[in-house]
């Protein structure tokens, strides 16, 4: 029950402001669910791969897909998760939720300025 | 040629932040799109076509470390998706950028509530 709430808030969210599911789901995991950092992170990408594929179906269909470009920041962006979740596995969690935290800060400072 | 350089490593800057904070990556997507001449909605779909991939990476690696859970993934993406098509035509009818400052507002309380647990738990 909880995860449906957490997944309708991530989905209205980025319906709203055009941010992606896990900038929501990551935080709610950890704070409302009690999850551990890794797991959520985690799981968020799996979910994520679950909205950007009917996102992505509903756009094809608009003809508003532009493969080429999306292949070339998507597949550098691929050899960057590789790194990320190597790094991500040997960062100790509280380094981490600080790293995470600032990120959140960075992207609220920019929609406060947009 | 140096603009296609630049988007490549900011999206290789993309997929490691999306890799570390399990994000899809399209806070850097879509303004690298719009910057290289797309307009927002192009942006905005290309960006969740560039998003697949790098989950995709993300999540194998994930799964090999035993960290995914899959029914929750299924039960999150589900909803999100359900919310998104449903939350669209709310959307319109809000004033957005009220909401969008209550968010960010939110986002700083939410990041200070990160710090602070990673803080107490060392001590």
């Amino acid at each position: 029950m909880r995860l449906i709430l957490i997944g309708l808030t991530a989905g209205f969210f980025s319906a709203l402001f055009g941010v992606g599911g896990g900038i929501v789901i990551v935080p709610l995991l950890l704070l409302v669910g009690g999850w551990e950092l890794r797991s959520a992170t985690a799981t968020s990408l799996a979910a994520i791969g679950i909205t950007a594929t009917a996102g992505v179906i509903i756009y094809v269909a608009h003809g508003q897909v532009k493969p080429a470009y999306a292949a070339l920041v998507g597949v550098p962006a691929a050899l960057g998760a590789l790194g990320g979740t190597t790094l991500q596995q040997r960062l100790p969690v509280r380094t981490l939720s600080f790293l995470f935290a600032a990120l959140l800060l960075a992207i609220a400072v920019r929609m406060l300025l947009q | 040629m140096t603009h296609y350089l630049l988007a490549v490593v900011l999206g290789v800057v993309a997929g490691l932040l999306s890799g570390l904070f399990g994000v899809g990556g399209g806070i850097l997507f879509v303004p690298i799109l719009t910057w290289l001449g797309l307009t927002q909605i192009h942006a905005e779909a290309s960006s969740l076509l560039a998003i697949i991939p790098t989950v995709m990476v993300g999540v194998w690696r994930q799964q090999r470390y035993g960290n995914v859970r899959w029914r929750a993934a299924a039960i999150l993406g589900v909803a999100s998706v359900a919310a998104a098509v449903g939350g669209a035509q709310v959307a319109l009818s809000l004033p957005e950028s009220t909401l969008r400052k209550l968010f960010a507002a939110l986002m700083i309380a939410v990041a200070a509530q990160i710090a602070w647990r990673a803080r107490h738990k060392q001590q």
